[in-house]
């Protein structure tokens, strides 16, 4: 019954939401470099795997919403939604176009019989790919796509813990460069600011993680999961990619390490923790 | 009470004790004040006659004091108040004056008073107790007669200010006492516990008090006139069954604002309305609850919870105040049952400030699932979900930052965290703060510097009003003590932190009421469960959204408002006058001025504060620049708001730190309490030996010699005298000048006025080392540090009342002025001294040898912590020295201790001002011997000068410097200098106080350096809280044998009082033991947890 997130409880997970990602997406998803080309095709098969490690071999509940082609962005579905034990708060993404992919995920969530936040304040902006959630308290990166006041509701939805806020300039999200990789572990990359947000963190919060520095930024955002039966999982990039930070996941012993592939999405600024809501639903419901 | 030691209720019955909840705590203390009292008794006899003659002298010296310059009259008035006070009364101005030092002090002051008042007070000092007490009450009156001359042309309109209010506030109360000794006599009935009280009210006035408590009931008392916060409290704990008390408080309405009742002050001297009303409330919350013993404290800390929630202070989600509701339901009301619940039984409940039918249908649902659940774990599984929100025991405190943009500060066990609306934008742990000061309205926390960064960086917060910094600052230093330090520190404690006042947390930390929770052994008391409904209730009636505006409007209402609603306000206001801070801006500046004055006026316990309050308020007119520089590095600070800023701080103290630091690791956690007991002839001559030190300012390495001539020889002192008041009419109005521009520098200096006073002769280099440090702090640093240094100022002032005119030197000193300056506290001093010592030394040997001690053991204490080099120094100097240094006592208790020391050293300030000037200069010598091992002490005065800081002031600050540093190392516990102290922080300087008592036992050895080691022998005898080491050396020195007795006194106890009362015990005994001996300096080194902060 405990209301209060309790570690042995961080990462516990039944239900996931997914969308499809809509062809819009390799001419016309928001990408803050110029560069190679997406391979729809590959991205798709990509993100069919994702979706199939989260339901078939993780056995949750998935909920696969159908792309839409006007919006490019839809298959990043983390930005639309942060959801915390029975709350969700539906938020309003920095991106003026992908605004209206809150409409479908607020219907899922309700079907969900979650507790539903809307972020009507037109001064507030929140993405939550901005929005990491330790277990025990919440850090909002202030970045282009998330503001003060977008924090501040997010601080007022969620009472129970504390909202500190984390300078994010160089980087699409906080997360762009860290992730839960357990509880009380802090994935985070080697750049200067990923190591500058992090003691930015360490100083604003009461606890004190343990962090797992990773030689590449982007492969420091990793899917962590508490999944009965099986204990720590995390989701993390495959050594094809980023051999040098897979050989750091691979040093948690305690974990069962799941190699994704994400290169396709990556170059839209896509990353694992991007294309999912994780949701902890009680078992009678 | 019934916590502590079985013993120590025993002797307070006997003692009977209005006070003794104070007396309670501390075993030794009873016993001390069993002894206490009867030695008191004659002191205060004594004292009253002595007091006459004093106050003649002082009377005169005042006189004098104005006619040479009014410029440092205003210096001077105070200190002389101060000395006059306390050659006056003792007992009363150790109590007095305790208030001012605040916990650490004023518990054990308290304590004697109390039994005084009972005992002796009556029979004995009654005219001369009231007549005190009228001046003090009247206030204005005896001031401004006895001081008014001084006063009037001396102390500037912040002393004027302060009295007025003291002279009001007192007034009222005396009104309201002598109304309330009528009612008293029914009321009286009303309270079994009074009785005590009783016997003694018949003489005494006594005050009716109201206590809101948890539950929404009032606890009605009658309470003794001088009655001290502890008092009430332990009344309060005794009627809820409630011995885990230290996790509560009390709170009353001040202004628009709640405070916390500091139980080592009396109360009347904290609240100023008449109708005492008083809301009971967890003050700390414990971070983890299932730590706690006993489920009554955690029922009461469950119904404080409740409160908080549904006052919406706490905020929680939905999904929590459902989960948290069912447990309430499930602790109150047992297992759901259909029949018997209702569908409205909720309702009764209030479980959030905005509660919808939908939370209550949640709560109900919950609730059935909490079948089987005792009321003991709901409250319990309560407490697991309520101490993992993030608001959960955080204080919030408006404030805005440099920019002006509204913010929130949130003291908390961990550190202190800013807020903006709800968002923490910042978090500074403690082990990250190295000081905590307050000035004027601003709220300064001196961070340590970031990895890469080698500046410590100042962090500037506006507050609405100076009260409600200073109420930031006060939290801020008990919270740390509480949560951060093994025991608390000496006042100021620091809780460390505490900035302006020397105010320092007196109970105990959260360690050794831990470790005295286990030393419970009882049946689980039983209590009902019932108080939530009338809790939510009254909540209910307020508007249950505004929860907290409500109560504030309740209980802001004003002061009439007490009269009338008292109880509903009373509870209401408890949570909101802490965490809101509302009524801040109300509280002018004015009035804190207006108090510190006040205090001063009450020439006694008071004096302290006054003193303190005038350095502070000196600092802060004259320190203007330093203000203007200090709003520059603020906004410097708001830059880096989020990055440590670099400032510039003075190198010397991080040496100071840095050496001290590994003086402190060894020393943290013990308080010593050093006594020099000198040979009665050497108490006659201690007021030569302070002359010595003004002449060694002049001639450093001939002023040691001069000294152990003077010290030995009275006509020594009268040579001093005159060449003191010589130097003292030339230099007077500079020296004053000097004290007033000085004093932010003395507060940095202080700890290095110890130094100075080890040095005296050499005074010139610990002066030098104060100087480079304040120097070398920035501006804004300096003016933190005057605030701080304000602060301990009264409390060393406190202490030593002739040393005072010396003390306000030494801040002057540190200046280029210094010498100056000097001569004019040579002068002060001279004719202080003389006057006092002649008074002092036959009164202090007497009695108050070990309050003396105290006093002197403070200063030096105080002094070593910062300058633990310093008591080295001075304990070799001493050896070197044989008439001065007899016996060293250390008490260990920290900022407790310290206060205790100081009420008991003003009797005998004289004397222990000489001997506190002999250490500060032996002190200085050590320093510089430690600095510059190569130089003799002599010689440091030369290498002093080199250093930075000129002799003179070394003197002066030998008074003052204690404070100071008693300030910093409360401010550096707070901010956790174990860090600092390795790099630059002043913060070290705690650490450095524990260090001094042990470099100053190292150097005791080492002293033989002068003379011939004859005999050496070392005694350790050790008690339930307390581990006496007696070093007992036989020197030879140019043919002057010296016998020196340090004793080192380690009190490990929890509560501050326990250390005063142990210190007090020690001291007699160690008088019993060597009735021919006289103190000659009490060092009180208190261990604040400041190192343990250390991240």
């Amino acid at each position: 019954m405990a209301a209060l997130g309790h570690l042995s409880t961080f990462g516990r997970v039944t239900h996931a939401v997914v969308r499809g990602l809509p062809e819009s997406l390799c001419q016309h998803a928001l990408r803050r470099h110029k560069g190679d080309e997406v391979d729809f095709a590959r991205a798709e098969r990509e993100h069919q795997l994702y979706v199939g490690v989260l339901k078939n071999k993780l056995g949750l509940q998935v909920v696969e919403l159908p792309a839409d082609e006007s919006l490019p962005d839809c298959v990043f579905v983390e930005d639309v939604a942060v959801v915390c034990e029975e709350t969700a708060l539906l938020t309003r993404p920095g991106a003026v176009s992908r605004r209206k992919e809150v409409d479908m995920m607020k219907g899922t969530l309700e079907n969900l019989q979650l507790n539903i936040v809307e972020m009507t304040d037109e001064n507030a902006t929140l993405d939550g790919g901005d929005v990491l959630f330790t277990g025990r308290e919440f850090f909002v990166g202030l970045s282009k796509r998330t503001n003060q006041r977008g924090a501040e509701i997010l601080a007022d939805t969620f009472k129970d813990y504390a909202v500190s806020t984390v300078p994010v300039s160089d980087t699409l999200h906080l997360k762009s460069f860290c992730s839960m990789a357990g509880p009380n572990l802090i994935a985070i990359g080697s750049s200067e600011p990923a190591q500058k947000a992090l003691k930015i963190m360490q100083q604003m919060s009461d606890h004190r993680y343990d962090k797992l520095t990773v030689p590449d930024d982007v492969a420091a955002n990793c899917v962590y999961l508490n999944i009965p039966n099986k204990g720590h999982v995390l989701l993390h990039r495959a050594p094809e990619e980023y051999p040098e930070s897979a050989k750091v996941f691979e040093k948690l012993k305690d974990h069962m390490l799941i190699p994704v592939t994400n290169t396709e999405l990556e170059k839209v600024d896509g990353l694992l923790t991007c294309s999912s809501i994780l949701i902890n639903k009680k078992v009678d419901l | 009470m019934t916590t502590e030691v079985g013993s120590e209720s025993e002797v307070n019955k006997q003692a009977e004790q209005i006070g003794s909840g104070a007396a309670q705590e501390k075993p030794d203390e009873e016993a001390s004040e069993s002894q206490q009292n009867a030695s008191l008794e004659p002191e205060e006899e004594k004292r009253p006659v002595s007091p006459t003659a004093s106050k003649s002298p002082r009377s005169q010296k005042k006189e004098k004091d104005p006619s040479e310059s009014r410029g440092i009259s205003r210096f001077i008035p105070p200190w002389l108040k101060k000395q006059k006070s306390y050659s006056l009364v003792e007992a009363k101005d150790g109590v007095e004056r305790k208030e001012p030092t605040e916990a650490v002090v004023e518990e054990p002051i308290v304590e004697k008073d109390e039994s005084l008042p009972e005992e002796g007070r009556v029979a004995k000092g009654d005219a001369e107790e009231i007549l005190e007490r009228k001046r003090q009450d009247v206030k204005v009156d005896e001031k401004d007669e006895k001081h008014s001359v001084s006063s009037a042309e001396t102390q500037p309109a912040k002393e004027d200010s302060k009295e007025i209010e003291v002279a009001k506030v007192e007034g009222i109360q005396e009104d309201k006492r002598e109304g309330e000794t009528a009612k008293r006599e029914t009321k009286e009935v009303q309270t079994a516990e009074l009785k005590a009280a009783q016997k003694v009210s018949k003489k005494l006035k006594t005050v009716p008090c109201k206590v809101m408590l948890l539950d929404g009931t009032e606890y009605s008392c009658d309470l003794e006139k001088r009655a001290t916060g502890q008092v009430l409290f332990d009344k309060v704990c005794e009627q809820l069954n409630l011995l885990e008390k230290d996790y509560f408080g009390l709170l009353f309405q001040e202004n628009d604002q709640k405070s916390w009742l500091d139980p080592s002050k009396e109360i009347k001297k904290q609240v100023r309305n008449l109708p005492w009303i008083f809301t009971f409330n967890v003050k700390f919350y414990p971070p983890d609850p299932s730590q706690l013993t006993e489920d009554i404290t955690r029922y009461f800390l469950c119904l404080q919870l409740r409160q908080d929630i549904a006052s919406g202070r706490l905020p929680c989600s939905f999904v929590t105040h459902a989960l948290l509701g069912s447990y309430t339901l499930q602790a109150e009301l047992g297992d759901y049952d259909p029949e018997e619940h209702s569908s409205d039984y909720i309702s009764e409940f209030q479980f959030a400030p905005n509660q919808t039918k939908e939370m209550e249908e949640k709560v109900v649902e919950l609730h059935k699932t909490h079948r089987g659940l005792s009321p003991a774990q709901a409250d319990s599984q309560f407490l697991e979900n309520a101490k993992r929100l993030s608001m959960y025991g955080v204080d919030l405190h408006h404030a805005k930052d440099s920019e002006g943009v509204d913010i929130k500060l949130g003291v908390c066990a961990n550190g202190l965290l800013i807020y903006k609306d709800r968002l923490r934008i910042n978090r500074f742990a403690w082990p990250k703060i190295l000081k905590i000061s307050y000035k004027r309205s601003n709220f300064y926390i001196k961070v340590r510097p970031a990895e890469l960064e080698q500046f410590e960086s100042t962090i500037g917060f506006k507050l609405p009003n100076h009260r409600a910094a200073k109420r930031l600052w006060k939290v801020c230093v008990e919270h740390h003590t509480f949560y951060r330090l093994v025991s608390p520190e000496q006042p100021p404690k620091a809780k460390f932190l505490t900035l302006g006042s020397k105010f320092r947390y007196s109970g105990r930390t959260q360690a050794q009421t831990r470790q005295a929770s286990t030393l419970i052994d009882r049946p689980a008391p039983y209590f009902e469960r019932t108080s939530s409904k009338r809790v939510s209730r009254s909540l209910d009636g307020a508007p249950i959204g505004v929860v907290d505006q409500k109560e504030i409007s309740g209980p802001a209402g004003d002061v009439s408002v007490y009269g009338p609603g008292v109880a509903g306000q009373g509870i209401f206001q408890d949570g909101d006058g802490k965490r809101e801070v509302r009524s801040p801006t109300k509280t002018p500046q004015l009035q804190f001025t207006t108090e510190g004055k006040k205090n001063s006026l009450r020439v006694e316990g008071e004096n302290i504060y006054v003193r303190h309050s005038n350095l502070m308020l000196e600092d802060l007119d004259k320190t203007q620049d330093d203000i203007l520089k200090h709003q520059a590095s603020i906004s410097e600070l708001k830059r880096h708001f989020m990055e440590s800023t670099p400032e510039p701080r003075p190198n010397e103290w991080e040496k100071r730190r840095i050496t001290p630091l590994s003086q402190q690791t060894q020393g943290r956690k013990d308080h010593l309490f050093k006594m020099d007991i000198l040979p009665v002839k050497e108490k006659q001559q201690i007021p030569a030996v302070l002359i010595v030190e003004e002449k060694v300012q002049e001639t450093d390495k001939s002023l040691e010699e001069e000294i152990t001539s003077s010290l030995f020889s009275k006509e020594g002192f009268s040579a001093n005298t005159k060449a003191t008041f010589t130097s003292t009419s030339i230099r007077t109005a500079e020296g004053s000048v000097v004290n007033y521009s000085v004093p932010s520098e003395m507060l940095s200096s202080s700890p290095f006025s110890q130094l100075f006073e080890k040095r005296a002769p050499t005074a010139e280099g610990p002066c030098s080392g104060a100087n480079d440090a304040v120097k070398s702090s920035h501006e804004t640093l300096n003016v933190v540090e005057v605030k701080k240094q304000a602060e301990v100022g009264k409390e060393e002032r406190v202490i030593t009342e002739g040393v005072n005119g010396r003390d306000k030197v030494p801040p002057g000193s540190d200046s280029g002025e210094t010498r100056k300056v000097e001569p004019l506290t040579h002068k002060d001093s001279p004719s202080l001294s003389s006057e006092n010592s002649s008074s002092s030394s036959s009164e202090s040997e007497e009695e108050d040898v070990g309050e003396y001690r105290p006093h002197h053991r403070v200063t030096e204490g105080t002094i070593r912590e910062e300058q633990e080099e310093n008591e080295e120094e001075v304990e070799e100097e001493k050896e070197e020295q044989a008439s001065k240094v007899v016996q060293c006592m250390e008490a260990v208790p920290e900022a407790s201790s310290v206060k205790q020391i100081t009420v008991e050293t003003v009797q005998e300030n004289v004397v222990s001002q000489k001997s506190s000037g002999e250490k500060s200069l032996k002190e200085g010598d050590k320093q510089d011997i430690r600095e510059e091992t190569e130089e003799e002490q002599h010689k440091v005065n030369g290498e002093v000068s080199h250093v930075d800081i000129d002799v003179l002031p070394e003197i002066i600050c030998c008074s003052e410097p204690p404070v100071v540093k008693t300030e910093m190392v409360t401010i550096s516990d707070a901010s956790q200098r174990t860090e600092i102290s390795t790099k630059e922080v002043p913060i070290v300087q705690t650490e450095t106080k524990t260090i001094t008592y042990e470099s100053p036992q190292i150097d005791g050895g080492a002293g033989g350096d002068a003379g011939t080691l004859l005999t050496a022998q070392t005694i350790t005898s050790e008690s339930v809280s307390t581990t006496t080491t007696t070093h007992i050396t036989k020197t030879v020195k140019g043919g002057v044998s010296e016998t020196r007795i340090e004793k080192r006194i380690v009190i490990t106890g929890d509560a501050d009082i326990d250390h005063d009362q142990a210190l007090a015990q020690a001291i007699k005994e160690a008088k019993e033991q060597h009735p021919d001996m006289s103190v000659t300096r009490v060092v009180v080194h208190k261990e604040t947890g400041v190192e343990e902060e250390e991240e």
